[in-house]
């Protein structure tokens, strides 16, 4: 109810902005027209939407899972995870975005280099944080498991695992938040469809009430995307008594 | 089940506390008391094998244990019921419910079994913590302030289950409290960092009364060794 309230207010301001300083709308279209752009261009919209959709979520499911494996993986070979370690940290300091044009370069323009893009965005933050949670068990259960002659797989997979779901559901939320972003910058950098390259084409053109309408649609796709993981992601950790 | 081999620490850590002799009696229930930080708990983790932070110059002899901590040390995403079968569960045994059934029942957590822990009261979860502890049915239970975060009325009624229940056991049994020590201890040990002195326990099998002359008289006795 607050939030909507200051969407309201901060709609209400641009509004008078517009009109009080007789910007041309190319420089900074009122909402009005922003919104007329939403309905206008919805025959273009929708379609980009549902592609760009298509491209965060695949990469996201995709990106989910190598972080796992990878995770799973380090812990389970501690060698492994002694020298993936310090890569998965170097590898949050590389700027992603700036990888779009080369993977366009070797994928092509179609959908490929655009989950890659959000498979490169997802991976990181979900191997990281579910490493970090298998590798730091709470300490009285882990004395537990010890005594009660629990192996290595044992630990890992009724103990480390379990336990590392709440900081692994942390990792899935902020790949959630940036997945849409990379599949726009996919698109952005190499091609002709989706929301980022209807922004793109839009703002060449001057058509930036359209490029605004994008904008709109692409931050109700994420905060959709983002909510309903973040809903089941909570339903998930309740049942298991978190 | 009763054994006859007798759980032993002796060795000394440096930094922490001088040589030391621990040799449990079989089948009786030990008290160890002594103020924080004194390396109680270093003993215990010494017979149960686990890790311990320190260089410990010595030798230990202990028998296949069950632990039970301050916490419980429950799995939160665990029922009660396969809380109590968790031994197996990590072994890869077969769980055995009629075993898990007679657990439950014996503290008393009837109608509870697919709880989760969050869903119980702490005395609850103590009381589930005991009935895994329990369930391993190991020669050697080694208990480090089990009740120390439950309040007067529980730390009584949870200690008295726990010592019905153990009756038989080999049980080491760290704890701060002296009145707990005096109620429950077939036998009474004090650690200071010059070492372990034995403290005579009151008369009569565990657990006693809380206000038995002679408990109280061993409490104040205790409480007084602790603040010397």
């Amino acid at each position: 109810m607050r939030a909507l309230l200051a969407i309201a207010a901060a709609l209400l301001l641009w509004e008078g902005f517009v009109r009080l300083t007789g910007l041309p709308p190319y420089l900074l279209p009122s909402p009005l027209a922003v919104g007329r752009a939403l309905w206008v261009h919805r025959a273009e919209l929708a379609p980009a939407a549902m592609l760009t959709a298509w491209e965060t979520l695949l990469g996201l499911g995709l990106g989910a899972a190598f972080g796992i494996v990878t995770a799973a993986a380090m812990a389970t070979v501690p060698r492994l995870g002694r020298a993936l370690s310090p890569a998965l940290v170097v590898s949050q300091a590389i700027p992603v975005f700036a990888l779009a044009p080369i993977l366009t370069l070797w994928l092509g323009f179609g959908m490929a280099p655009k989950i890659a893009m959000v498979v490169l965005i997802v991976f990181v933050p979900v191997a990281q944080a579910l490493y970090d949670g298998l590798m730091a068990p709470p300490a009285a259960q882990m004395d537990v498991a010890r005594t009660m002659g629990a192996g290595r797989w044992a630990e890992l997979r009724h103990l480390r695992f379990p336990a590392a779901l709440p900081r692994l559901a942390s990792g899935l939320r902020l790949g959630a938040i940036y997945a849409p972003v990379g599949a726009v910058i996919g698109e952005w950098v190499g091609g002709a469809r989706g929301l980022g390259a209807l922004m793109i084409q839009a703002n060449g053109r001057m058509k930036t009430d359209l490029m605004f309408a994008a904008l709109i649609v692409v931050v109700a796709l994420s905060l959709t995307i983002y909510t309903t993981i973040n809903r089941a992601l909570g339903r998930m950790l309740r049942k298991r008594g978190f | 089940m009763r054994s006859d081999a007798a759980p032993r620490v002796a060795g000394a850590a440096p930094g922490l506390f001088a040589a030391l002799d621990l040799t449990l009696e079989p089948g009786r229930l030990t008290c160890l008391l002594g103020a924080s930080g004194v390396g109680k708990s270093t003993l215990l983790r010494l017979l149960a094998g686990l890790p311990t932070g320190v260089e410990f110059q010595g030798t230990v002899a202990t028998l296949p244990c069950a632990l039970m901590g301050q916490d419980g040390g429950l799995f939160p995403w665990l029922t009660v019921a396969q809380n109590i079968g968790l031994g197996a569960r990590l072994r890869r045994e077969a769980a055995d419910p009629a075993r898990i059934a007679r657990m439950v029942e014996a503290v008393g957590l009837d109608g509870l079994e697919d709880r989760l822990p969050a869903q119980l009261s702490g005395g609850q979860r103590q009381r589930a913590a005991l009935a895994r502890t329990l369930a391993e049915d190991r020669p050697l239970v080694l208990l480090d302030e089990p009740f120390s975060a439950l309040d007067a009325r529980l730390r009584l009624q949870i200690g008295d289950m726990a010592a019905r229940l153990l009756q038989g056991t080999t049980v080491l049994m760290v704890t701060h409290d002296p009145a707990e020590a005096a109620r429950l201890g077939d036998r009474i040990l004090v650690m200071t960092p010059g070492g372990l002195a034995e403290h005579p326990a009151p008369p009569g099998p565990v657990p006693r009364r809380h206000d038995a002359p002679e408990v109280l008289a061993a409490q104040a006795a205790l409480t007084d060794r602790l603040l010397a």
